[in-house]
């Protein structure tokens, strides 16, 4: 799916969009920023409640695509400007990583169908 | 009078200097972070006793230019005569009595191993023309100006400034061969975290080596440079590029992990509460950069710790070929 399929959710809210367009081909759930340096995928939309700037630099090393910030954490100013800088969009949500998880995989998997 | 208890104020609140910490040069604000007051500061003191006169004071002032001179007791700084101290005893007549009742008391200063940026801050805060310098165990060990600090500042941008022609010049075209960079680590630097494994990755990157080594590369150095930040008290990484390998060393100067095999454990830690919020301190950390390296050695004592990786350009892992697939 694309980023901007993200913003289709209602309950996701956009809080900055670097490119639209670009894949996500994936997702993982994490808090443990040693756990998401080792296990998340390239190109995937990294669902945290991690709302600092340490997770955007993260997400920059190990080429996560996307990050959506669970539990209806707000964004620091000084985060938001590091995502910019390093062009990784970033959503909110108030759903859990649980609930915000099912979202990511219907679409995920909504597109994969699709494609069949 | 009876003696009056020295006040000796300084405050680590707010460290503001005069440039942007997000997006000035590396270089400059690696240097005021690095450099240590104690480097900085001259060590040649000029000092008096609480009796020595004010008028004694000011031939000694006179004699060695200086425009401040710190009154000791032994080791311990009691107080200070300015030229403004002087002054005020020329004009009130008693520039012939003893530093004791008119020294300033209050001062403020600064230590040993705290960074310049503090310095630079102070001076640009209090509008003072030169600060004590105390040890750790509260002696007085120097005096610090603002023409000490630009005179460093000179020096050692000048030799930065070379060595960055020098590796602009290597770093033509691309390709890798036998550069190093040295980065300083600040012990508990959450906002500039991260800042040695971008440039890693980014320089890897520029060489266009596979995905899957720059990401090893990435998290090995992350890792390392997040240890350093979290456990130790500042240190510095060290990457050097060959044709075929990257080795990243990280040294740091303490306190040293206690047990390096539990250390490399998974799920073993030793960070705090707060570390652990922020996502870190999970105790995967050394076991990360091990599974990612194609060497890796570690020596720890009490005084530093020194973990040295090695990371094949050329090859990928049987693994990250299936991956491709």
């Amino acid at each position: 799916m694309r980023v901007e399929a993200l913003a289709t959710v209602k309950e996701f809210e956009a809080v900055y969009v670097a490119d639209g367009e670009r894949e996500i081909s994936d997702g993982y759930c994490g808090d443990l920023l040693s756990d998401v340096m080792a296990n998340a995928p390239t190109s995937s939309v990294l669902l945290t409640i991690q709302a600092h700037k340490n997770t955007i630099a993260v997400a920059s090393l190990v080429g996560i695509t996307a990050l959506l910030i669970c539990n209806g954490r707000s964004i620091a100013a000084d985060m938001l400007a590091m995502a910019q800088e390093e062009e990784i969009s970033l959503f909110t949500t108030d759903l859990t990583h649980f609930e915000a998880a099912a979202k990511v995989l219907a679409l995920l998997e909504g597109e994969r169908a699709g494609n069949r | 009078m009876g003696p009056r208890a020295l006040a000796l104020v300084y405050t680590t609140a707010m460290q503001e200097i005069p440039i942007n910490t997000v997006t000035s040069a590396n270089v400059v604000l690696e240097l005021i972070y690095r450099l240590k007051v104690k480097d900085v500061m001259t060590t040649d003191l000029v000092t008096a006793t609480k009796e020595t006169t004010l008028r004694e004071i000011q031939q000694i002032m006179r004699q060695k230019k200086i425009t401040g001179l710190p009154i000791v007791m032994g080791k311990r700084l009691i107080g200070l005569v300015s030229m403004d101290d002087i002054i005020q005893a020329l004009d009130k007549g008693y520039i012939e009595e003893n530093a004791q009742q008119h020294m300033s008391r209050n001062l403020i200063i600064l230590e040993d191993d705290m960074p310049i940026s503090f310095a630079i801050n102070y001076f640009d805060r209090y509008r003072y023309h030169r600060f004590p310098v105390l040890n750790k165990h509260k002696e007085l060990v120097g005096m610090i100006t603002n023409r000490d600090i630009t005179t460093a500042l000179l020096i050692e941008i000048n030799r930065e400034v070379e060595e960055l022609e020098k590796r602009t010049r290597r770093a033509e075209g691309g390709i890798l061969s036998n550069e190093m960079y040295t980065y300083y680590i600040m012990k508990n630097d959450f906002e500039n975290a991260g800042h040695a494994s971008t440039e890693i990755k980014k320089r890897l990157k520029s060489a266009a080596l596979h995905p899957q080594i720059i990401r090893r590369a990435a998290i090995a150095s992350y890792e390392l440079e997040m240890n350093l930040v979290v456990h130790s008290d500042g240190g510095q990484l060290i990457a050097e590029y060959g044709s075929d390998r990257l080795t990243i060393t990280v040294r740091d100067s303490g306190p040293g992990i206690e047990d390096v095999d539990a250390a490399l454990e998974a799920g073993y830690s030793t960070a705090s509460e707060w570390i652990r919020s922020l996502g870190f301190g999970a105790g995967m950390g050394l076991p990360n950069v091990k599974s990612v390296a194609d060497e890796f050695e570690i020596t720890s004592s009490p005084e530093g710790t020194t973990v040295k990786v090695s990371i094949n350009l050329g090859t990928i892992k049987e693994e990250e070929r299936t991956d491709e697939s």
